[in-house]
């Protein structure tokens, strides 16, 4: 904070001599400190405790997983230099010369302690086990080697493994089953990693402070601290950064992204994106309870579901409603990923009368009443991107009116499967196609993990034959064929619209540059100086 | 027995000569009958709201997402519309959404504030009028919601019974009936001990009936004032819950939901989509406020 | 006297039992914080396993009486989302409403009641007029709206505040606050000024209301006709027989400013309870809303009781009734 920040507390504090040291002291942030705006506070500093976006960019900057995902989500060395498989059993051989932030050095035993220790984290809201659940076995070979072994062939362990971030076996080692627990890591007890930085406090709802970690292998972090602070409300991130409260801003509002380009002192960067928004149409019951004006449901047929995709005017959407900050979507996941049929890279243009037509041909001519459900500040615009929809089907015969709900609502009616047509999203954390197929179009089998998310009931058994082939096919290029034959069918049967990919953005302070992530992460080693 | 009651004096009887002069009074103050004005004004607009609005600003079908925030005084590009208020983020006319949020906003106000004072009214005169255990318990409960916010309560109702405008008409009525409750026991207390209802009550009339045709006509002077201020404070409460976002849906905007919908906009200098709607609100609730302020002032038997 | 308090606490005990009854009851008819919670690659074991460790597998009958046995012993349960103690977490952010309570009470008390005592002693006064009409505009003008068009023109078309947030903080023992640093005032001056507006319109019309009343009684007649100064009738006589109503009616009124304060800490985006009951009812996060409601109701009874008590101590003849 500049002058203002001559506070009369500190005055009181430092009694009339020092005032002026007060006052040096006090034009705080200092050069080599780092001030971040985040859009949500992490719930908690165990890096195990919770799967959630705004806790995991904190604990990859006190932490590191054996293997990292890059700003494009591919696989890179970090706690591991390297590693080889065979059928289920891998073997990573680890950086000998890693120690964690207190001096210790980093084994293979703290690999073991912390994969061991996800599942045993009490009262998680939604654990980590999700990235353990194909580990069988871990063993520590020596002290610079592990392996680990899948229940089944398993190509995307690495994937997973990203996400799993090594902590100190002698530091979080306690008398409860989990080692240190969850609160006492949330007070900095036992938080020990080998990140770039290390914790220094923490008070909920106002500031986490990290400082340099001196003893980190890599090459050494530019800021002295970093200050996470909470800023829920994106208008006044965006009031913060411009005030020069702040030096970086998680996702700044799209409607101010014109003034900020064209701010001096600002600058703005995007991130290449990994989420898409899309519709879903209920595909699997003979009567749809949000559609009135017909007997049948309109979406088992095909023809209604192409009309209803050449209905919308993604570039539109992309223009008026998201500010420009997104891509207009042809396919689920982006061309650039994994598995990703080429076929579908382009979104497709719209096509009124091409959409009317079909319409007529599957028997619609005169339309439908249509509800179409959509959360209300769940994702970027979403209530705003639903009743666009709405206007762009209303336009070729399809009443459609709008049901934006609370997320809570939103999502128990989604997972209910009571919506006829919905806006959802997802975001790819693996960069290939295959995670995403698993979860949206394969055949609901909720008990094994598959189609968790598949909320339109879509069936079809050669997708299903080729995605889950291609998630235990080790060899890449075989692995991606399946997975691109398996999109180019989802797609060509418009089981999902796929409307836009959201671009993930962040703002920052004249000077200073981001290698801006897929993953929505703000990682503070990735903020530097221009030089 | 019916010529018996007629014949005990009754205040309404006098009510043509005192209805006059009220209206003599009441003319008198000009910012109450300014409010007044605002307030029919309010109520014309939003009946008529259809025949004025150049848009139906629920109808999807109608919005253009190419014309959306264009500021005062803007043409559409493919319709023609003339935006005199200019558009929000939908393309929705500002003009035309106020019109109707403005019918949202009513149709909130009066049914819940119609609905509390009918339940408040029955639950004070029978409190009243039969005493003992009832009074008791009914008068306990009022104490004790009386003690919470009505945002409060109305806020954590919402959270239970989700979103909707009949959910918020709901919640309101929870909310807002003991202020009429204990309004209506007080004054009908007062006039339970006249002479002439215990003349009434020795002529065996059923309860229901003395109730309705004595006790009741002469509650109601102070029931319409508290009317009048509940039906300001319900616009006001819809539009902060609306604004919180746990009150009516974003796609049928009240005053309240259309000036939340702007305000993610107002740093960036689309200031018309929630000023606007923000001025319409402040004027109705203001002219309910000046009009209920000067009717209380001149039914207060103090005051006379 | 024993027995009123008595009273008090049993019928606000009736209330505590119904508030949580309903939350519990209501809180997941519409939604499922499981679904909300949980990533959604999750497993339908998975997820089971969270519905467990949060509780959320038992019946609704055997979670209300776990939650009211712990209760009994002082634990509200944890946060589903964060996992700490709810109360803690509601406790952590208590200071900041607090502060912007008091000092919207301060401001609306110290701008209300010259005001209010002004229009009383003139009543006809052209100036006694505007401030009457002035206080209608503070009861109409909805609360956010006042908000919004402050940050408007203060924040951000003369850039004289922030727009949001809290300023630097100073610890005085546990407790943060931040109206000690320029800083701190800053950001506390709009969001107090708001929340005050209609506190302050009511302080108007109470304050006047017993001015008019105070100065039309006989004594302050005798006062003046002995000759003493004006500013010596107001400031001793006046402001002592006003001091009742207005004492009660701060007191009921620092309740629900706690209350609406959930308002203007949302617009502002300021760090106390009021924004985390409206997070935490947007993601079903029961055990912290149940906390904020049991804190509130003890709250506001200990307020009633209180202000209750200085009523007896400060009207002489409530007191002579309450002896008889």
């Amino acid at each position: 904070m500049p002058p203002l920040s001559q506070t009369f507390g500190s005055l009181l504090r430092a009694g009339a001599v020092a005032a002026v040291s007060t006052l040096a002291l006090a034009t705080a942030p200092q050069a080599a400190d780092l001030t971040i705006g985040l859009k949500s506070e992490p719930t908690s500093l165990d890096p195990q405790f919770h799967v959630l976006a705004s806790n995991t960019q904190v604990s990859m900057a006190i932490f590191e997983p054996l293997v990292a995902q890059n700003t494009e989500l591919g696989i890179e060395p970090d706690l591991a230099t390297s590693w080889t498989f065979e059928g289920t059993v891998w073997t990573f051989n680890l950086d000998p010369a890693v120690t964690f932030s207190d001096g210790t050095p980093f084994t293979a035993d703290d690999v073991v302690f912390s994969i061991d220790r996800v599942a045993k984290v009490p009262n998680s809201p939604s654990p980590f086990t999700l990235f353990t659940r194909q580990i069988a076995s871990v063993e520590a070979v020596d002290a610079h080697t592990v392996k680990i072994t899948t229940k089944e062939p398993y190509p995307l362990l690495v994937n997973d493994l990203a996400y799993l971030p090594i902590l100190s076996k002698a530091a979080a080692s306690g008398p409860a089953p989990e080692g240190r627990t969850t609160t006492e890591l949330n007070r900095g007890e036992g938080l020990i990693g080998t990140g770039p930085y290390k914790f220094q406090s923490w008070e909920r709802g106002a500031s986490l402070v990290l400082a340099r970690n001196d003893a980190f292998h890599g090459a050494a972090p530019e800021w002295d601290h970093v200050v996470y602070k909470p800023m829920v409300n994106p208008a006044s991130r965006a009031a913060a950064l411009l005030a020069g409260d702040i030096d970086v801003m998680e996702a700044p509002p799209t409607t101010d992204l014109k003034d900020m380009e064209a701010n001096p002192k600002v600058s703005v960067v995007a991130g290449p994106p990994a989420r898409v928004l899309y519709v879903g149409l209920d595909q699997f019951r003979d009567a749809t309870p949000g559609v009135k004006g017909t007997a049948h449901n309109p979406f088992l047929d095909i023809r209604v579901r192409e009309a209803m995709s050449l209905a919308i005017d993604r570039k539109a959407i992309v223009a008026r409603v998201m500010g420009g900050a997104a891509q207009a979507a042809g396919d689920l996941v982006p061309a650039t990923m994994f598995g990703a049929d080429p076929g579908h890279a382009e979104a497709p243009a719209a096509d009124i009368a091409r959409a009317k037509a079909l319409l007529a041909e599957a028997g619609y001519a005169k339309g439908f009443d249509l509800v179409l459900g959509a959360p209300s500040g769940r994702y970027v615009n979403d209530a705003r991107i639903a009743q666009t929809l709405a206007a762009m089907w209303s336009r070729i015969g399809i009443r459609t009116t709008v049901e934006a709900s609370t997320p809570s609502v939103f999502f128990k009616n989604y997972y209910d499967m009571s919506y006829s047509a919905y806006l959802a999203s997802w975001g790819n954390n693996s960069g290939e196609v295959g995670t995403t197929l698993k979860a949206l179009v394969l055949t609901r089998d909720p008990a094994k993990g598959i189609g968790t998310a598949n909320n339109s009931g879509y069936a079809n058994p050669e997708v299903d034959k080729l995605v889950l082939e291609g998630a235990s096919t080790m060899d890449p290029e075989a692995r991606e064929a399946l997975l691109a034959q398996a999109d180019k069918i989802v797609l060509d049967d418009y089981t999902l619209l796929p409307l836009h990919f959201e671009q993930p953005l962040w703002a920052l302070r004249a000077g200073l540059t981001y290698a801006a992530r897929a993953d929505q992460y703000t990682l503070p080693q990735d903020v530097h100086s221009v030089k | 027995m019916t010529d018996a009651t007629s014949s005990l004096p009754r205040r309404a009887a006098k009510k043509p000569s005192r209805l006059a002069m009220l209206t003599t009074r009441f003319a008198e103050n000009r910012l109450a009958v300014f409010g007044l004005f605002l307030v029919v004004l309010a109520i014309l607009a939003a009946l008529f709201a259809p025949w004025i609005a150049p848009q139906n600003p629920f109808d999807l079908a109608t919005l253009d997402i190419f014309d959306s925030m264009l500021p005062p005084g803007s043409t559409g590009s493919e319709n023609g519309l003339h935006y005199l208020l200019g558009t929000d983020a939908q393309g929705r006319d500002v003009f035309s959404s106020i019109l109707y949020g403005l019918r949202t906003s009513l149709i909130v106000a009066f049914s819940s504030v119609g609905f509390s004072m009918g339940i408040g009214l029955v639950a004070g005169l029978s409190a009243a009028y039969f005493g003992g255990a009832l009074d008791a318990i009914l008068m306990r409960i009022v104490d004790i919601q009386l003690s919470f916010p009505a945002i409060l309560v109305a806020l954590v109702l919402l959270a239970i019974l989700g979103q909707g405008v009949d959910k918020v008409i709901l919640a309101l009525i929870i909310a807002q009936w003991p202020y009429f409750a204990r309004t209506a026991r007080s004054a009908a207390l007062v006039e339970r001990n006249r002479e002439y209802i215990l003349a009434v009550r020795c002529l065996n009339l059923s309860a229901p009936r003395i109730i309705a045709r004595h006790l009741l006509p002469n509650c109601l002077p102070p029931l319409i004032v508290i009317a009048l201020i509940d039906l300001a404070s319900s616009i006001a409460i819809e539009a902060t819950l609306s604004f919180l976002g746990v009150g009516v849906p974003v796609t049928k905007p009240s005053l309240g939901m259309l000036i939340s919908n702007g305000f993610e906009f107002l740093m960036s200098g689309s200031y018309w989509i929630s000023l606007f709607p923000g001025f319409a609100l402040a004027l109705v609730i203001m002219g309910i406020n000046l009009a209920g302020d000067h009717l209380r002032d001149i039914l207060n038997p103090r005051n006379s | 006297m024993q027995a009123f308090i008595v009273n008090r606490i049993l019928q606000s005990l009736i209330v505590v039992l119904v508030m949580t009854l309903l939350v519990f009851a209501g809180l997941f008819v519409i939604g499922d914080p499981v679904q909300m919670l949980v990533s959604p690659d999750a497993t339908d074991i998975e997820k089971e396993a969270v519905r467990q460790s949060l509780g959320l597998d038992q019946s609704f009958v055997v979670q209300y009486l776990s939650f009211m046995r712990d209760a009994l012993h002082g634990d509200l349960g944890n946060s589903f989302l964060t996992g700490a103690p709810a109360m803690d977490l509601i406790l952590k952010r208590m200071p900041a409403t607090f502060e912007l309570v008091i000092c919207a009470m301060i401001l609306a008390t110290g701008i209300g009641l010259p005001l209010g005592i002004l229009a009383g002693l003139r009543p006809e006064a052209r100036s006694s007029k505007t401030i009457m009409a002035g206080s209608i505009l503070g009861f109409s003008l909805p609360n956010f709206w006042v908000a919004l068009v402050l940050i408007m023109i203060f924040a951000v078309g003369l850039g004289w505040v922030p727009a949001s947030g809290r300023g630097e903080t100073v610890q005085i023992g546990p407790i943060a606050v931040s109206f000690l640093t320029l800083d701190g005032l800053h950001h506390l001056i709009l969001p107090a000024l708001t929340l005050s507006l209609t506190k302050m319109a009511l302080i108007i019309r109470v304050a006047r209301a017993a001015t008019r009343e105070v100065a039309g009684q006989e004594y302050i007649k005798f006062a003046r006709a002995k000759g003493l100064r004006k500013n010596r009738i107001v400031g001793v006589h006046l402001l002592k027989n006003i001091m009742v109503p207005l004492i009660t009616v701060i007191g009921l009124e620092f309740g629900r400013t706690a209350a609406f304060a959930v308002v203007t800490e949302t617009i502002f985006s300021w760090p106390g309870m009021g924004k985390l009951l409206i997070d935490s009812i947007l993601t079903l996060d029961r055990p912290v809303v149940v906390a904020y409601l049991l804190l509130m109701v003890v709250f506001l009874v200990f307020l009633n009781l209180v202000v209750d008590l200085a009523y007896l101590w400060l009207d002489p003849a409530a007191r002579e009734k309450g002896r008889d």
